[in-house]
């Protein structure tokens, strides 16, 4: 006989309302209140799984956290790859199927349940609900604190304490630095991850019993002895008929009563302590016979088809052994309880620091010629012999035994096995009981899913922030692709009647070259930079000079990194003696703003200048092309346009389209060019305007090939932390005279003014038709020799000329300047492209078409 | 999740810093003086001991200021926070 | 002021789902950045909060303390001018940085009691009235946006950047969704 319901007990179900699952296809029925491991034990059912190397039939051994042989996957009305019977709350609909091992994802993902994420403030978290915790707790809700108490059970032990918020179903996967908890809530309709910053933690979780090993201890039908009392006092299930009880210490006292009190027999008890042990089961699919040995080894068999086992109870000290704490042998409990070591903060209260267990006698498993089927760890398959035989290879450390056994690995985390397993360790090694614990314990306390601990941080929007600029909805609306420039959405290209990307590339750099193109580029970084030493605060900054700028030009500068490397680069516009407007790359913009900050504060607080981000006060819509003047003109301008008047890296503040506007003479492509700066207010209004005038918009794909045929760089792109202004053939821009800026001193290491450095070319394929890739090596063959080949460089941009006609790349080549006008070959895919080495600047080298 | 009293702000999560590296290590008076080895010496050599540890802290989600620490590199606590214009606590 | 009819307000066509969890746009706030040294801090025209991560408001100029030398002007819509030729006139003979930022973060106002229970999905703060009082205020992090709060008694007012509006209300919206009921 196995198990059923009975009409004692039953203090969580509500028999009043039956629910229906499924197991294994078999339509069965359980109450409101039971686990899935009730209500099947309620039905009969003994074996849930097959074991997951050796396939033995296995059933539920525990009525908890600490379950370690019966699992399944769900797959109604939530799915679930694996998880232990005893976890999963009884739903109606619920389907289940028996799991061996290891959890499998289906191909198609499913929908999963909602969840959030919390974030609460407390002064005391309480972790489970055993004893221990009253008094403190009654005082800090006297005090007025702030008292969260977690259950990982769908109940709590006792009458909820006024005051105190009480958070069921609610597992603490682990606690971190300085009181941080994270609390995972499961609910029907969705989950809710607590993130709680306590100050101090009181850990009440209780203690686990283990079990001892014998022969075929994992036959369903061998259980622990408490989950067996719980079954019947909790769920009105009894799990046996007629039971055997092993035990090393007082505790199966009760559970012999309970199960007397629901009516089973108890045909005997082995009692370790007198001698008694139960050596090995027998039965088919569940244990029918039990095999005893007593003290002068005589046998003896029993029929019955259960066996409560109490090996003794270990602290559920997981928690605390996570976040540092350490344990102690302790002799008369058999068992490891919390040292004195962990965070200040953090208390372990109840059967969780050792108090209240019963005096245990050191038994771990009985002696026996054949250890084979002494299972230790179930879900491992591991047993006694394989610890002996780990042993045996020169093991010695639990840590390494359970690296060769997996022992303590599984779902169940070596609840069960971790202590038997050191104890066995130390006997085979001759050390004394406790010499080495069980191995270390890790969050997360149970099995999370990553959906749960993602939250809301998934999908096309929540996952990672898109930025958009205020003429985005405009661009939405012309039809553009998009692409991602670090935290912010682009428009790549502007596609009109189906083009394709390279046609619409082709003709956005045709109009801006032939007639008026317009940009977005209202997601370059701007900081104001302020103060009566604002010009001194830049020269050290920069590589060049900012302190002779008249107000009212502009400059291109770079920064560079200490070490001596582009750091960034951008304009600077003087607005006034002692006011700057900065701008810095699109992703460079919080970079660059920190970095003055930490110059200014911690080596320069002398330094009268304050900065103050204004990336997004602006819009900058960039009219370009040889159209762009009549463009602007077009929208009406009290500024005059006039190349005299407005000369190039210049600006004038005025009115523009009806709104104020700083008008800049600055080019990214080489043709006449005006930077229209506006309040990101009027942004949309000035950008309509200018396409409405006839301005073609274009996208970054379009202005990456306009900037690369003048040879103009791309931080992030040419570069890559470890290029110097030199290598791009810009040793203008840094300025001799000056004094000391940041990278100065490293632009003279002998690495920076090294003879072979990779430097800035051009490279034009022999066939103009041949696209090189990017990122392709440069070698000095068209047949690629047997490795290692000698790589003479990388090409960095390849784009398609329209205004050339021909193709063309930008790339780092070894003393690339001593060699325009010969031959190197782009390798890639098991190709080599031929390709003519010539100077950076493949269009307009004179800048005739800047003006117009 | 390291809870680090901004001296400004008071206690606030770590995910609202950025870590700075050691502390006290000051701009050459002038870096054209200095052989290449001590320049080596200041870009790139630092101290990693175990234990306290004298670094910076920049609270880039809040306030915005540098500020310094003493913390164990071992524990990872923090043994006192100060502003930049102040005396490291004894 | 007159209406600007060239100027459109991040969010303006979110409106009606910003309601839906108690939020309301407050377009064209005026938002000033003044930087300078506290020790001057008394020549202002109204009282700069000297201690941490408070505000002052008398419903005309707030004044938000962002960092020991740095404060947030708030003025009505379109007063961006106003407030920096007063403070630039207050300070004339002081180092300091005056700077028009209106445009650079936009204003929401998050009402009614449940707007707490709301932060608290996005917001690592103590935002329990204990500490979280009506002349508090902070930078801090909603979900993954930096955002300044500023408590005001019936409201808890938000200042965004505007490019990170979208991803704020999709946020609000998802987590509103999830919980339900704020502003009841």
């Amino acid at each position: 006989m196995t198990g059923r319901r009975v009409d004692v007990g039953g203090a969580w179900i509500d028999r009043s309302r039956p629910i229906g699952f499924t197991f294994e296809g078999r339509e069965l029925t359980g109450f409101e209140g039971d686990t899935l491991a009730s209500a099947l034990l309620a039905n009969g059912v003994d074996v849930v799984c097959r074991s997951p190397i050796l396939g033995r039939p296995r059933g539920i051994v525990s009525a908890g956290v600490e379950e370690s042989s019966a699992f399944v996957q769900l797959s109604e009305p939530w799915f679930e790859p694996i998880v232990a019977v005893t976890m999963v709350n009884l739903v109606d609909g619920l389907v289940a199927t028996g799991r061996p091992g290891v959890g499998v994802l289906p191909i198609d993902p499913l929908p999963t349940k909602p969840t959030v994420h919390r974030h609460a403030h407390v002064e005391f978290l309480v972790v489970g609900s055993g004893e221990g915790w009253h008094p403190t707790v009654g005082e800090a809700v006297q005090r007025g604190d702030r008292v969260l108490l977690v259950e990982r059970e769908p109940r709590f032990a006792a009458a909820s304490p006024d005051g105190v918020t009480v958070l069921t179903n609610a597992t603490a996967l682990g606690l971190y630095d300085d009181g941080y908890a994270v609390v995972d809530e499961r609910g029907p309709e969705r989950d809710t991850l607590w993130h709680v910053r306590a100050g101090r933690v009181i850990l009440a979780t209780g203690a686990h019993e283990r079990p001892i090993a014998f022969a075929d201890d994992d036959r369903p039908g061998v259980m622990l002895a408490g989950a067996v009392a719980r079954y019947i006092r909790d769920f009105g299930v009894l799990p046996g008929q007629r039971a055997v009880i092993f035990t090393t210490n007082d505790s199966t006292r009760e559970v012999a009563q309970t199960l007397t009190d629901a009516g089973a027999e108890i045909p005997f008890v082995a009692d370790v302590r007198l001698g008694w042990a139960v050596a090995g089961t027998e039965g088919e699919t569940h244990v029918e016979v039990v095999h005893l040995v007593g003290p002068q080894g005589e046998r003896r068999a029993v029929e019955a088809d259960l066996v409560a086992v109490s090996g003794g109870c270990n602290p559920a000290a997981q928690l605390f052994r996570a976040i540092g704490g350490g344990l102690r042998y302790d002799e008369p409990l058999a068992t490891y309880v919390p040292d004195e070591s962990g965070p200040d903060w953090l208390e372990v209260v109840g059967a969780a620091a050792g108090i209240g267990l019963p005096p245990c006698a050191a038994y771990w498993y009985t002696p026996a010629e054949d250890l084979s089927t002494h299972f230790v760890d179930l879900q491992r398959d591991q047993t006694v012999q394989d610890v002996l035989d780990a042993v045996g290879r020169g093991l010695r450390s639990v840590e390494h035994v359970k690296r060769a056994t997996y022992i303590g690995t599984a779902i169940d985390q070596g609840r069960t096995s971790g202590v038997l397993t050191a104890e066995i360790v130390n006997a085979a090694l001759g050390w004394e009981l406790g010499a080495q614990g069980p191995t270390n314990a890790r969050p997360p306390y149970v099995p999370v899913p990553f959906s749960v601990l993602a939250g809301m941080d998934r999908g096309p929007t929540l996952l990672d922030p898109k930025r958009t600029t205020p003429i985005h909805a405009a661009h939405v609306e012309r039809g553009a692709v998009f692409e991602n420039v670090g935290q912010w959405l682009r428009p790549r290209y502007f596609p009109e009647f189906e083009e394709d990307m390279e046609s619409a590339v082709a003709r956005e750099c045709l109009a801006l070259r032939t007639a008026a193109g317009v940009l977005d580029a209202s997601t370059l970084g701007k900081i104001e930079v302020v103060g009566p030493d604002a010009a001194v605060f830049l020269d050290r900054m920069y590589t060049n000079r900012m302190s002779n700028l008249a107000v009212g030009s502009i400059r291109y500068g770079f920064m560079l990194g200490l070490d001596g490397m582009v750091f960034d680069d951008g304009v600077a516009m003087r607005l006034a003696d002692d006011r700057y407007l900065v701008t810095t790359t699109t992703g460079g913009a919080a970079a660059v703003l920190d970095r003055f900050e930490e110059w200014l504060q911690t080596e320069w607080p002398e330094l009268r200048v304050f900065c103050t981000s204004v990336t997004e006060q602006w819009a900058v819509v960039a009219v370009g092309g040889p159209g762009a003047r009549d463009i602007v003109a077009s929208l009406g301008t009290d500024v005059d346009l006039a190349a005299e008047a407005l000369p190039w890296m210049t600006w004038r503040a005025g009115t523009v389209a009806g709104v104020p506007c700083r008008v800049c003479r600055v080019s990214f492509h080489g043709e006449l060019s005006y930077e229209l700066h506006v309040s990101s207010w009027h942004g949309r209004h000035v950008w309509d305007a200018v396409v409405a005038a006839g301005a073609v918009p274009y996208g970054t794909e379009a202005m990456h090939v306009l900037r690369a045929e003048k040879g103009y760089v791309i931080v992030g792109q040419e570069t890559d932390g470890t290029v110097t202004p030199d290598d791009l053939g810009m040793g203008w821009i840094v300025n001799p005279a000056k004094g000391d800026f940041v990278g100065k001193r490293s632009l003279v290491r002998t690495d920076p003014l090294r003879m072979d450095r990779k430097q800035l070319v051009a490279l034009l394929p022999h066939d103009p038709a041949a696209l090189v890739v990017e990122g392709a090596q440069l070698v000095g063959s068209a047949d690629l020799p047997k490795p290692p080949v000698p790589m003479l460089g990388h090409v960095t941009s390849s784009y398609r000329s329209t205004i050339l006609g021909r193709t063309f790349a930008l790339a780092m080549l070894k003393d690339g300047r001593a060699m325009h006008g010969g031959t190197v070959w782009a390798a890639s895919n098991g190709a080599t492209i031929a390709c003519e080495v010539a100077s950076a600047v493949v269009y307009d080298a004179e800048d005739r078409r800047r003006d117009g | 999740m390291l809870l680090v009293r901004c001296p400004w702000c008071g206690t606030r999560d770590e995910i609202e810093f950025r870590y700075g590296g050691q502390a006290g290590l000051t701009y050459p008076v002038d870096p054209e003086e200095l052989s290449d080895e001590e320049w080596a010496d200041y870009l790139f050599m630092r101290d990693n001991p175990k234990g306290p540890f004298r670094e910076r802290w920049f609270h880039t989600a809040g306030c915005r200021r540098w500020f310094n620490a003493i913390r164990d590199t071992a524990t990872h606590r923090f043994v006192a926070t100060y502003r930049l214009d102040e005396e490291p606590p004894t | 002021m007159t209406a600007d009819v060239r100027a459109r307000s991040p969010l303006a066509d979110r409106v009606a789902e910003l309601a839906t969890i108690g939020g309301e746009l407050v377009p064209f706030l005026a938002q000033v950045d003044l930087r300078v040294d506290p020790a001057y801090a008394g020549l202002a025209p109204y009282p700069l909060p000297l201690e941490p991560d408070t505000a002052v408001d008398d419903g005309r100029r707030a004044a938000l303390w962002l960092g020991p030398d740095e404060w947030l002007i708030l003025g009505p819509p379109g007063g961006g001018a106003e407030i920096v030729g007063e403070l630039e006139g207050a300070f004339a003979s002081i180092d300091r940085s005056v700077v028009d930022v209106s445009a650079n973060r936009v204003a929401i106002e998050l009402n009614g009691p449940g707007r707490f229970d709301l932060l608290a999905h996005l917001c690592p703060l103590d935002l329990d009235p204990r500490v979280w009082t009506a002349r508090r205020c902070a930078q801090t992090l909603l979900g993954r946006a930096q955002v300044i709060l500023q408590e005001r008694t019936d409201a808890t007012g938000i200042l965004v950047r505007p490019s990170f509006t979208d991803y704020l209300v999709d946020l609000l919206l998802a987590v509103h969704g999830a919980v339900g009921g704020v502003g009841a």
